[in-house]
């Protein structure tokens, strides 16, 4: 196959220099695009894939098949067997990473300028010739199993898990996406091999670069590595129904101290209104010692070494999180707590003095996520598939800063729900039971 | 003013690659404040942002007897109020600034940092050596956050057996040394820590001469001079600082076991550990040695316990090594090893050994150490895009009294180890005679 780099349709948009994230937009001569960075100061590259549908693809009765699948990237491809392939990949000091959530599959690759070629003939191996060999697939299996078999005695998990199920019961979000041990247990190669045809397709693809490589190399790297891959894979799940009242559930569990996950219904991604939500959550308990939870729950009281909140949009539903852990004798003391503080946020909303405060926190604390190649290849990606324009990072601190009060706290008591809010708290919390409070 | 450029050229040319000799350089400066404060400047200048820390060399093996557990609990109440600022307005400043803060505790250290706009580094100098020596504590203030180190201990330790037992292997490890004291300390202590205690280590230990100022990013170092001595600079040395003599541990003469069980267990292991030397000034071939051995045994699936007990003989589904160096006093050399679905922790642990015994038997695969040299010297590249791990490298050897150069000769003292060097440092610490070995079960396994 012939190409030319002439055929490189190049968009070059600057960014401020504060930001110092010039990001291009480049498109391979086989129609494949890809957002890059170049940082010639050190001579490696960062790059960043994903494909969009992640364990949600999973069919019905194989709950699981996507994360092994992905875990078994790395274990032998082509004529190559896990530990020569690992031996291939450790003599070009390349190193690959493979994930699956919810959402998407992720690669997180870097390797070296000078042997860039060597590494990425590795990585295309792993993704178009994995061999699900009988042995891997019974040695990562066991891995699988023994992770979940831990997940049912770690409180967090228990949490999460049956918090989950409330709220998502009959959709994917509903369930583990590594599956259950009966799930596990029961797939075969083939269930493998369709999940790895579900995931890999150019049409939920994409592609960031950040590193020592020019936008014609990427091009190059791109079409090499994924040009070939079909143009569709399995259809990506339905939006899921988010169905919460307003409640506790108490998990029986003998530990000395309790956890438990709470939540409510959340916002989109693409509200108009998501930027007055982001900021109300910093307010609320976006994790930094200022946030109201932080103060009252910890600093005030002592009754917790951590609380915090955060907006989860994922791509088929969103939802309003926080986790918190306390002593089995102050558990029922934090929830209601929280409790209180989310009713109070909702009708009488924050002060032009905390507005302020988080304006400048969020605003300062941005420029400090993009401190590496890896970092901004991944938030790069992130920002394609929240359909994100490339000139996004530039003006992102202006749309938090166009907050108003009157906005801030209109989203306040339409957002926060109390009667709404559940938590789901494992362990043996003194003074609480399943639905004792409203 | 010391400028030094490292270069990790490495020592031997390997078969598949030559890495660029110039490509492992980073610029570190270093200079010492008149009143001992040592300074170092990291610079990284793609991002105009700054990573300040300050590490003190004062961690949880310092603390006085019977107080387990108060350098950590310091080191939360340093974000209480001083003489100028009230408590909580230290990190609500930084975040005034649009800046993040943080700080931890570990044996041999407690450092703290913030990262923010480079143009805000000198408020944040101001604010840290405020904190030096100005703190002024209540006894309210101290109960309140005493709740939160204990809820801490909940959440890291008593709600995971995996930790109860870790806590438990370390203090059947160390029976003189302070490091068999959990460094968030052992509950019954912690309840009972109070002002007095909190304040006594505090000024036994917070001086400037006793402190290591580290800032990594998109500073220069005649500027962060001119701003530390402005800051910490005035500050008094403390005349009285104690020496930094703490017991020892004798050699081990006898193998140690232990079996721990809770009922929240629900993958058991065999987790086995040996007392190694730590990286020591102007020495650390021994500590390189045991670093490539932790690599070579068990870094990963081309690692010697994963080709014996994963691949060829499948009796375990996860195997792992590990050593750190970075240690004032007398470190471990660990093993891990979960067995497969119906092998049981006395035939793995029996596996282990034999492997073990074959291994110092057979030498080292000179092909595995190349590869594990050629990757050691690529993660020097990647280190740089890493300014924050940098900072940390630095300021975690100092603080245990390396110098700078142990620091920036350490990959080279790496690539200087031989397959011979690393059979014999397996042999001096891989010894039963002087093991630990526990097994982490289910409660219903005891009983039965």
């Amino acid at each position: 196959m012939k190409r030319l780099f002439a055929a490189l349709a190049l968009t070059l948009l600057s960014l401020p220099a504060w930001a110092e994230v010039d990001i291009a937009e480049i498109t391979s001569p086989e129609g494949i695009t890809a957002w890059l960075v170049e940082e010639h100061e050190i001579p490696f590259t960062a790059l960043e894939l994903r494909f969009r549908g992640g364990t949600s693809l999973d069919p019905e009765d194989k709950r699981g098949a996507v994360y092994l699948m992905t875990g078994l990237l790395e274990e032998g491809a082509g004529d190559l067997d896990a530990r020569s392939y690992a031996r291939a990949l450790e003599e070009v000091a390349a190193s690959i990473g493979y994930d699956a959530n919810s959402d998407y599959v992720s690669i997180s690759a870097r390797f070296l300028t000078e042997n860039r070629d060597e590494a990425v003939a590795l990585l295309r191996q792993a993704i178009h010739a994995p061999r699900f060999d009988p042995e891997a697939v019974e040695r990562v299996r066991a891995q699988v199993l023994s992770g979940l078999s831990s997940d049912l005695k770690r409180p967090n998990a228990i949490a999460s898990n049956a918090f989950s199920q409330m709220a998502f019961d009959g959709h994917p979000y509903g369930s583990d996406g590594k599956g259950t041990l009966e799930s596990v247990a029961a797939l075969s190669r083939e269930d493998l091999l369709a999940a790895h045809g579900a995931v890999f397709a150019r049409d939920r693809l994409y592609i960031g670069a950040v590193g020592d490589i020019t936008a014609e190399e990427l091009g190059k790297l791109v079409d090499d590595l994924l040009a070939d891959l079909p143009e569709s894979g399995a259809p990506i799940p339905p939006l899921a129904k988010v169905d919460i009242t307003g409640g506790t559930t108490v998990i029986d569990f003998d530990t000395p101290q309790s956890v438990a996950v709470f939540g409510q219904q959340g916002i989109d991604r693409d509200d108009p209104d998501f930027f007055a939500a982001y900021i109300l959550n910093q307010i609320l308990g976006g994790g930094s010692f200022e946030s109201r939870l932080m103060q009252e729950v910890r600093e005030k009281r002592g009754l917790t070494y951590g609380v915090y909140t955060y907006l989860a949009p994922r791509d088929l539903a969103a939802l309003y999180m926080g986790g918190v852990a306390s002593a089995n004798n102050r558990m029922a003391e934090t929830v209601e707590v929280i409790r209180a503080e989310w009713a109070d946020l909702a009708e009488n909303g924050v002060t032009q003095d905390e507005l302020d405060k988080a304006k400048t926190y969020l605003t300062g604390a941005y420029p400090l996520r993009f401190d590496g190649n890896a970092r901004i290849a991944g938030i790069m990606v992130g920002m394609q598939m929240q359909g994100l324009p490339i000139d996004y990072i530039a003006t992102r601190n202006d749309m938090v800063n166009a907050v108003t009060l009157d906005e801030i706290n209109r989203v306040a008591s339409e957002l926060l729900r109390p009667e709404q809010l559940h938590f789901v708290v494992v362990g043996r919390p003194d003074g609480l039971d399943s639905d004792a409070i409203q | 003013m010391l400028r030094v450029f490292v270069s990790f050229v490495a020592l031997l040319t390997l078969t598949q690659i030559a890495l660029a000799a110039d490509a492992g350089s980073e610029a570190v400066t270093s200079f010492e404040l008149d009143n001992g404060m040592q300074v170092v400047v990291i610079e990284d200048h793609r991002a105009p942002v700054v990573q300040q820390m300050v590490w003190y060399r004062a961690g949880s093996a310092d603390e006085p007897p019977g107080s387990s557990g108060v350098a950590h609990f310091l080191e939360h109440l340093l974000f209480k109020a001083t003489d100028t600022m009230a408590a909580g307005e230290f990190s609500a400043t930084v975040a005034a600034n649009g800046g993040q803060d943080n700080a931890f505790t570990s044996y041999d250290y407690t450092a703290y940092f913030q990262r923010v706009a480079a143009d805000r580094l000198e408020l944040m100098m101001q604010m840290e050596a405020d904190r030096m020596v100005n703190l002024r504590l209540t006894k309210d203030v101290v109960a309140t956050e005493r709740d939160v180190i204990l809820e801490e201990r909940n959440q890291r330790v008593e709600n995971n057996p995996r930790a109860l037992f870790g806590e438990q292997m370390n203090a059947v490890q160390y029976y003189n040394s302070r490091y068999g004291s959990p460094v968030i300390g052992w509950r019954h202590e912690m309840e009972a820590l109070d002002l007095d205690d909190a304040l006594g280590f505090y000024r036994s230990f917070y001086a400037p001469n006793n402190a290591i100022l580290v800032v990594a990013g998109d500073v220069y170092p005649d500027a962060v001079r001119e701003m530390a001595q402005k800051t910490y600079g005035v500050i008094a040395a403390n005349l009285d600082l104690p020496p930094r003599v703490r017991a020892q541990e004798p050699p081990q003469r006898a193998a140690r076991r232990l079996k721990f069980s809770d009922a929240r267990v629900a993958q058991p292991y065999v987790s086995r550990s040996y007392l190694a030397p730590a990286r020591k000034r102007g020495a650390q071939e021994k500590a390189a040695a045991l670093t490539l051995l932790a690599e070579v045994l068990g870094g990963g699936t081309t690692s010697v316990l994963a080709e014996k007990l994963q691949f060829d003989e499948p009796v375990a589904i996860y195997t792992g090594a590990f050593y750190s160096g970075t240690r004032l006093d007398q470190t471990t050399f660990d093993l891990a090893v979960i067995p497969a679905e119906g092998i049981s922790l006395e035939q793995v642990e029996t596996a282990l050994d034999t492997v073990l015994a074959d291994f110092i038997e057979t030498g080292v695969d000179p092909e595995q150490l190349d590869r594990i040299k050629l990757q050691l010297r690529a993660a020097q590249i990647y280190a740089r895009d890493n300014v924050n791990g940098l900072a940390n490298r630095y300021g975690s050897a100092l603080a245990i009294g390396l110098t700078i150069d142990d620091i920036q000769g350490w990959p080279d003292v790496i690539q200087s180890i031989t397959g011979e060097d690393i059979i014999a440092a397996a042999r001096a610490v891989l010894r039963p005679e002087a093991s630990v070995t526990g097994w982490l079960v289910r409660e219903q396994e005891v009983s039965q």
